[in-house]
């Protein structure tokens, strides 16, 4: 088997169906039976693996979620840590569904971080409303560029995506650095970032007293608005097809490239615009290392939610709660933060190992 | 002489989830000669030998080797027993060398390194004993596909194999080049070697073997000796069905011309010719069937017929409009269905619903799309329909396509293509892999519309097929239309003939056209 496959869409059937609530109910719990169960199965072994290494997993546990869960502020940096990966997640569903390998969400981040800077920075006197839509659209067009260049090396030269993707990224990481040391450097300051931003164009905060910005509400929106472009759209459509099945594809009289760059670039759209929002909500300038790595966990996020995007929402949130408690289990309770991204790790093979063996048994062995 | 044969596979059975690929295969070779296999694509060759070489292992049966039982795991434990196979596609990597492709998985580097030298030499030894042509440091990237097979050939002997298996070593040779595989194979027996030659054209092996079997749907359905049999007897040995139950028709009233091809030539992937000026007009009202043993240019000629495959040369005309050149999308605008040769492969998708399988050429044509949009109810109401009026067994149209049974499978694609409301209608293998029930259904639909008055081509490697729906057949042979023959089971063996490339000529060439 030379490619990576994706789990049939069985979300795509409920959608279709306009069947009864009770069959719906049961083909929800379908779907989400294989993620839930590979989470806690995980989670179980990472009991395990703290017990092994002397820690209590249940206390562990315990202090993790109630300080993720404490009060309106820690809930609140979590979200804001979600949104991110929710945004890059639903992108990478599309890409993802075509079965387009894109490991490049990462440069696309910091391409739109990097457009999102300089049109903060610029274009001073917009309306206050004008200029956070300038800085959100050219995020979103940057990562949009950034990722159609391996989208195009595909479509044209039959270039390994997952390959001049992981290419991209070191380019627009690097690319970022010299920004900041450079053209965008702030004059007169100490460390390479960029100037602030005007206050006008931050991201309003949804929760007072939070750094919480709409970027949240922005993302869950998005992942509905995908979600219909995916399974309710003709243009969708024709990107599942081809996702599935190339030659079937042809033969409906599908444009396999055009599905290919629509569905790489919608997906790095959605890094950039993640990368803007960044930008605009939580740090308000540029500086290097912008981004712990969310384009490569927003990866595991779309593969728990089976590609789809309205579960990514909710395995971004799973995702977020693990990252901000592992900070606390590193501050309460003496854990170190590498055994969480252990136990993420597991989460991330055992969704694999579901995937492929629910993979396994739907196909007859050629 | 022998008591016990120099090779016999036993009732060899091999599954792969539902497909049967080997169904109680059963064949015994003699030590020294050159034995064909001969089969339609998917008749079982490959699996069989593929679990001679330890590739496979079958589920059921017994492989006696020289004598003794043989049980193998792994290719290498085959070539420990002296048994090699050259497969179709070749297990050489591109990058190195001929020596160095020989050395992989030969044990550790640092001993190989010093071997290195006498690897080469030996590959140059063995290479003009037996007049290979195989240069050891050749890197295998710039050999021609010849050169490669030879590398490949080569190979095998290089391990000392006695038992040598070439899984359709023609295919991708020129004339010339498999004239002279086939005098390398000669020359090969006579230094005592047994050679089991795997192919589905007739001319080698009539040409080359020394006794032959016919496989057809996982089982032997004939041995003999070559000298003893023709191209006729193993070409209807190779298609022979069941006959089926005459279906009631009228005599045709074939009206215009709908579909004209003239002088059509088109590639096959790797680029040698397989449609060679294919020339043919499909009336108003009338089923053409294309007739022939399979790989002789009929997928070619499908998918350049609908844009699929790009065509070198001539034209293809529909109700007067050129259609060569045009995209597929373009194609499927027209009035012209097409139901695919592998529905798995092209027709469907199979882990999607019903709904989403109907749509496959108009999910972006109204009713089906509004602004953008997927029409859920109309989706469905259209595949509700379909399922009714074809009968498609089915709980619901959301189930997933590929948990219905072959048949009913086929059933939708059919309807798909029907309710399309073509003028032309190309079939590429109407009944394969379905059962008697759907085959008679789906051919009295065809019948059908026939009278309805559609022009309708038929691509069949099923001769009963041919003969219980057609009007006339074409007969196609290694990409070309060497002939017509009226459906008439009477003319049988004229089709054999014409299907194993032998014009005759009592054939009414005049009529071809």
């Amino acid at each position: 088997m030379a490619d990576i496959n994706i789990p049939p869409p069985t979300n795509a059937t409920s959608i279709l169906a306009g069947a009864s609530l009770r069959a719906g109910l049961s083909r929800l719990a379908k779907a989400t039976a294989p993620p839930v169960v590979a989470v806690l199965l995980a989670l179980l072994a990472g009991a395990v693996l703290l017990a092994v290494t002397g820690f209590y997993a249940f206390d562990i546990f315990t202090v993790m979620v109630n300080g993720v869960f404490q009060d309106v502020g820690s809930i609140a940096e979590m979200l804001l840590r979600a949104t991110p990966l929710i945004l890059i997640g639903i992108g990478l569903c599309v890409a993802f569904r075509c079965s387009i390998w894109n490991i490049g969400a990462e440069g696309q981040f910091y391409a739109g971080s990097c457009a999102a800077t300089f049109c903060g920075v610029q274009f001073a006197g917009l309306p206050s409303w004008a200029h956070i839509l300038l800085i959100l659209v050219a995020g979103a067009a940057a990562g949009a560029l950034w990722a159609a260049i391996a989208g195009l090396l595909k479509v044209l030269f039959n270039a390994s995506e997952i390959v001049t993707t992981i290419m991209l990224n070191y380019i627009a990481i690097f690319m970022t650095s010299y920004l900041v040391t450079g053209p965008l450097m702030e004059s007169g300051a100490a460390y390479p970032q960029s100037a602030k931003l005007l206050r006008e164009v931050w991201l309003p905060r949804v929760v007072p007293s939070t750094r919480l910005h709409i970027g949240i509400l922005i993302a869950v929106a998005l992942a509905m608005i995908i979600y219909v472009f995916l399974f309710r759209s003709s243009a969708g459509y024709a990107v599942r097809i081809v996702g599935i099945n190339s030659h079937a594809a042809r033969y409906a009289g599908i444009s396999v490239r055009r599905s290919i760059l629509l569905a790489i670039s919608i997906s790095g759209s959605m890094a950039g615009l993640a990368g803007a929002m960044q930008i605009a909500g939580v740090t308000h300038r540029l500086y290097q290392d912008i981004s712990p790595g969310y384009g490569f966990e927003a990866i595991a996020v779309a593969l728990l939610a089976n590609n789809n995007p309205v579960g990514a929402i909710f395995s971004g949130i799973l995702f977020a709660v693990l990252d901000s408690g592992s900070e606390l289990m590193q501050i309460n309770a003496q854990v170190p933060q590498v055994l969480v991204f252990i136990i993420q790790g597991m989460v991330i093979l055992s969704v694999v190992g579901f995937a492929a063996l629910k993979f396994q048994s739907a196909r007859p062995q050629e | 002489m022998h008591v016990q044969p120099f090779l016999r596979m036993d009732n060899i059975r091999k599954r792969f989830g539902s497909v049967i690929a080997s169904a109680g295969a059963t064949i015994e070779v003699e030590e020294g000669e050159i034995y064909a296999l001969l089969g339609e694509n998917g008749a079982g060759k490959s699996v069989l030998m593929n679990i001679l070489c330890g590739i496979l292992t079958p589920d059921e049966g017994e492989i006696v080797f020289r004598g003794a039982p043989l049980r193998l795991g792994s290719p290498e434990q085959a070539v420990r027993h002296r048994i090699g196979m050259v497969h179709q596609h070749f297990m050489l990597v591109p990058s190195l060398t001929v020596t160095e492709n020989y050395m992989l998985g030969q044990g550790s580097p640092l001993r190989l390194l010093s071997r290195m030298r006498a690897v080469s030499s030996r590959i140059s030894e063995l290479s003009d004993r037996y007049g290979l042509d195989v240069r050891p440091d050749s890197v295998v990237r710039n050999l021609s596909v010849g050169e490669q097979q030879r590398v490949e050939i080569l190979k095998v002997l290089y391990h000392g194999i006695d038992l040598l298996i070439l899984d359709e070593p023609t295919a991708v040779l020129t004339p010339q080049e498999t004239d002279r595989l086939l005098d390398l194979l000669r020359g090969l027996v006579k230094e005592g070697k047994t050679v089991i030659f795997i192919s589905h054209k007739l001319d080698e092996v009539m040409r080359v073997s020394d006794r032959v079997s016919v496989m057809r749907d996982g089982r032997v359905v004939f041995t003999t000796k070559t000298s003893e049999t023709d191209p006729r007897e193993l070409a209807r040995m190779m298609v022979g069905r069941d006959v089926l139950m005459d279906l009631p028709r009228t005599a045709a009233q074939p009206g215009r011309v709908v579909l004209a091809v003239t002088n059509l030539h088109c590639n096959n992937e790797l680029g040698l010719p397989a449609v060679r000026d294919i020339s043919l007009e499909v009336r108003q009202g009338e089923i053409v069937g294309i007739a022939g043993v399979s790989g002789n240019g009929q997928s070619e000629l499908a998918l350049a017929m609908t844009g699929l495959v790009p065509t070198t040369a001539g034209s293809i005309k529909l109700n007067g409009e050129e259609l060569r050149g045009l995209s597929p999308s373009a194609i499927n605008r027209r009035p012209f269905a097409h139901v695919p040769e592998d529905r798995h492969k092209m027709g469907i998708v199979l882990p999607l619903p019903l709904t989403e399988n109907v749509i496959l050429q108009r999910y972006n044509q109204a009713p089906f799309s509004v602004r953008g949009l997927l029409d859920l109810n109309a989706i469905a109401d259209h595949a509700r329909d379909l399922v009714r009026r074809f009968k498609v067994k089915a709980r619901d149209v959301d189930v997933l396509i590929h948990t219905l049974s072959g048949g009913n499978q086929q059933k939708l694609v059919v309807a798909r293509e029907l309710a399309r409301r073509p003028d032309f209608l190309l079939i590429n293998q109407l009944t394969r892999g379905i059962d008697i029930g759907a085959m008679e259904f789906v051919m009295q639909e065809v019948l059908k519309e026939r009278e309805a008055g559609k022009a309708i081509m038929l691509i069949s490697t099923e001769l009963e097929e041919l003969f219980a729906i057609c009007d006339r057949i074409l007969v196609i042979y290694e990409g070309r239309i060497i002939g017509e023959v009226p459906p008439d089971r009477s003319r049988l063996d004229e089709l054999g003939l014409l299907m194993a490339g032998k014009r005759i000529d009592t054939a009414p060439a005049a009529t071809l056209m």
